[in-house]
């Protein structure tokens, strides 16, 4: 199936689904599924809810979780916020951003791997925390950044 | 078989629950995932089912399961009732959070669930309200508003259709109760939920749970699954939030659900008489919703015995940053601030001394140890110049630079701002080159307009350290006063309260508290 045919199908399920307010679920869904939101289903999406394809580019510039780009093949989501602050998370940051070679926000050149920011996964007794792909780490210390490095280039 | 109960809450999982977990099953034990007990020091946690009740060990991991199974291990804890961190815990809320299987309907039932729906189902819509309204329930998202009092406002509103919604953005920092209780004790909440329902007459439901708590939209889904059939006709949705702080907020919280940006809505009208697709809606915290089953199983007086002045019942604190006995902490209104950071946190986790606390999130205030023999309490909190917003406390040791933190809020609203209202959009950009300009103790020069010739009133020296700071202060004052939601509004708080109480971290004299002295 092209990309164009993969989008519509997911189009097609929310728009029989009759669900209100269906836009951010179908973003979520069709992010879940291609990993990103092609440029391409922009009119798409406009032409199935009937809204101008401004308001679905406006929807997905306005939120971070949304990318129009492929993600690198491992995203590490740092947390930045305060309690993990309050924990070494800045010298943490600098470390592991040092470690792998790219910057906070940036995802590496070769696509192996992205460094997000993210504010407060609900982990905050526990910081520095962070999302490896889909697993929360706690407690980040030099070796955590070892071997988080070590899972992320394999 | 041995029954073992170990905890599958994302905290849990992120410092080992799971693999502990697979080596108690590899033994052959019948292992119970359950919710944490919330103190994360003692995690992974296991607990043992014997004769004398469930005797917990922790720390521990894979490799001391035998030692635990023949009860030699070293880090036996015993009851976990009787441990000092939970023995003086009034557990309103979170009785069942820890205890029971979170998505087993027989031992929700088992444990006293579905009593207050029960009850109120047998009530008229009015006297739930007025139930609500008795216990003195105030808002636990932030803004300590009377729970009874808004849904009176719904219940009062005729419509053809009126919705519930929970709000589970929880975005600030040192929070995670919302998280907690949704992943150890989803029924707790959807009861919560259905008797909202039947007290203003909503049809339907949103559980608006952020991206970032995964686990949590997970057990969420399949607790509504469960008990699909228990709170018809009610239905209940979760929808999940896409990465942005502000549709914690709740009128940003409605434009995310009706699939728009999240900007803030102007209000009035309030959302209780136009929400959701123009409907009345009831729009509550986690915790607040959740304590309602409580209150309507046990009766409004046994909530409102508990607490402080006007802030009545239990809130669930949670200790959080650089703390020693980091977790989550429910009692009555009215505990210290010392008593949360050194009694029951037992102190920063560097062994430092604390130096500062921040109280309810990015949008709260920092407080010195000076302080802490303020009372848990909505407006005790308001007239130290704070907050207690959704009761996080972030402790930071010693080695916290203030100027640092306080320009952290203002970067954090810059990134923040849903760019409706100017004070907030460019006010925190503004404000935090201001703290980078007092901190490299380099103040504003005239600029290329300022010399012109023909700019004749235009001042050419530059600014002095001490109009930088007067100029912070103005800009928080206009943010304070002229923005549209708490976001800008409260970004003041972390800023002006650093300022004040840590003036040496920005370059200048001495703390407004020990002058005063
Ligand atoms: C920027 C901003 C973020 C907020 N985030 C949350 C949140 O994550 N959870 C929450 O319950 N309330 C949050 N609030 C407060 C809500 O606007 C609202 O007051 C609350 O959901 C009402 O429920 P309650 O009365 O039960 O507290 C936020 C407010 C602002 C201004
Ligand atoms: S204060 Fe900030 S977040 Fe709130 S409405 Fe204004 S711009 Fe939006
Ligand atoms: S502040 Fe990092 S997890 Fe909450």
């Amino acid at each position: 199936m092209t990309q164009t045919a993969q989008i519509q199908s997911i189009i097609d399920r929310f728009v029989h689904s009759d669900q209100r307010g269906a836009l951010l679920p179908l973003l979520h869904e069709i992010q879940e599924e291609l990993g990103f939101i092609a440029p391409g289903a922009v009119p798409l999406i406009a032409d199935a809810l009937l809204i101008s394809r401004a308001e679905v580019h406006g929807v997905i510039s306005f939120y971070p979780d949304f990318r129009t780009e492929p993600p690198a093949r491992h995203v590490i989501k740092l947390c930045r916020a305060e309690s993990c602050q309050a924990r070494g998370g800045a010298a943490i940051e600098a470390e592991l951003s040092h470690h792998l070679g790219v910057a906070m926000g940036h995802a590496r050149k070769d696509g192996q791997v992205a460094l997000e920011p993210v504010y407060c996964l609900g982990l905050c007794a526990i910081g520095p925390n962070a999302m490896v792909d889909d697993r929360p780490v706690a407690r980040i210390d030099s070796a955590a950044i070892g071997r988080i490095a070590g899972e992320v280039e394999a | 078989m041995m029954r073992i109960f170990v905890s599958k809450d994302m905290a849990s999982v992120a410092l080992g629950a799971d693999s502990l977990a697979e080596a108690f099953a590899s033994a052959g034990c019948e292992v119970v995932r359950t919710g944490s007990r919330g103190l994360f020091a003692i995690e992974p946690l296991a607990e043992v089912e014997t004769d004398e009740g469930r005797i917990a060990y922790g720390p521990v991991g894979p490799n001391d399961v035998s030692a635990v199974l023949d009860g030699s291990h070293p880090a036996r804890i015993g009851r976990i009732e009787d441990h000092p961190f939970f023995s003086g815990q009034q557990r309103f809320t979170f009785a069942r959070c820890g205890v029971t299987d979170p998505l087993s309907l027989s031992d929700y039932a088992a444990h006293g669930g579905w009593k207050g729906l029960e009850t109120a189902l047998g009530l008229s819509p009015q006297a739930v309200v007025d139930a609500v309204k008795a216990s003195g329930l105030r808002g636990r998202g932030g803004a300590g508003f009377p729970t009874g009092i808004k849904w009176q406002t719904v219940l009062d509103a005729a419509a053809d259709e009126k919705f519930i919604i929970c709000n589970a953005d929880e975005g600030d920092s040192g929070t995670f109760a919302d998280r907690m209780l949704i992943e150890g004790d989803p029924f707790c909440l959807i009861e919560g939920m259905a008797i909202a329902s039947h007290a203003v007459g909503a049809s339907h439901g949103y559980i608006y749970i952020r991206s970032e708590y995964p686990s949590a939209i997970a057990a969420m889904r399949e607790a509504i699954a469960r008990s699909a059939t228990k709170i018809a006709p009610f239905t209940l949705e979760v929808r999940v939030g896409a990465g942005t702080y502000v549709c914690g907020e709740e009128t940003a919280l409605l434009e995310s659900i009706e699939g728009k940006r999240g900007e803030v809505r102007a209000k009035p009208p309030l959302p209780a008489v136009e929400g959701l697709f123009g409907r009345p809606t009831v729009i509550n915290n986690v915790l607040s919703l959740a304590a309602v089953p409580f209150i309507l199983a046990e009766g409004a007086q046994a909530y409102a015995e508990v607490g402080f002045g006007r802030s009545r019942g239990t809130m669930p604190v949670q200790i959080a940053g650089n703390v020693k006995n980091g977790g989550l902490y429910e009692i009555g209104f009215g505990v210290t601030l010392g008593e949360l950071v050194n009694q029951i946190g037992g102190g920063t986790a560097s062994g430092r001394p604390v130096r500062a606390v921040q109280v309810g999130g990015p949008l709260g205030a920092y407080f010195p140890p000076s302080m802490f023999h303020l009372p848990f309490d909505y407006e005790a909190f308001a007239e130290a110049g704070g907050l207690i917003g959704h009761a996080g406390i972030t402790v930071f040791d010693d080695t916290v630079d203030m100027a640092h933190m306080a320009r952290f809020a203002m970067e954090f609203c810059a990134v923040e701002s849903c760019g409706k209202c100017t004070p907030c959009r460019i006010g925190s950009t503004r404000g935090t080159e201001l703290i980078d300009r007092i901190v490299a103790k380099a103040p504003r020069a005239a600029g290329t307009l300022e010399t012109l010739p023909q700019m004749r009133n235009a001042r050419t020296a530059a600014r002095s350290h001490e109009e930088e700071i007067d100029l912070l202060r103005d800009l928080c004052d206009t943010m304070k006063h002229g923005s549209l939601c708490a976001l800008g509004g409260f970004t003041p708080y972390p800023v002006l309260s650093a300022l004040d109480h840590f003036p040496e971290d920005f370059g200048s004299g001495h703390a407004l508290t020990e002058a005063a002295e």
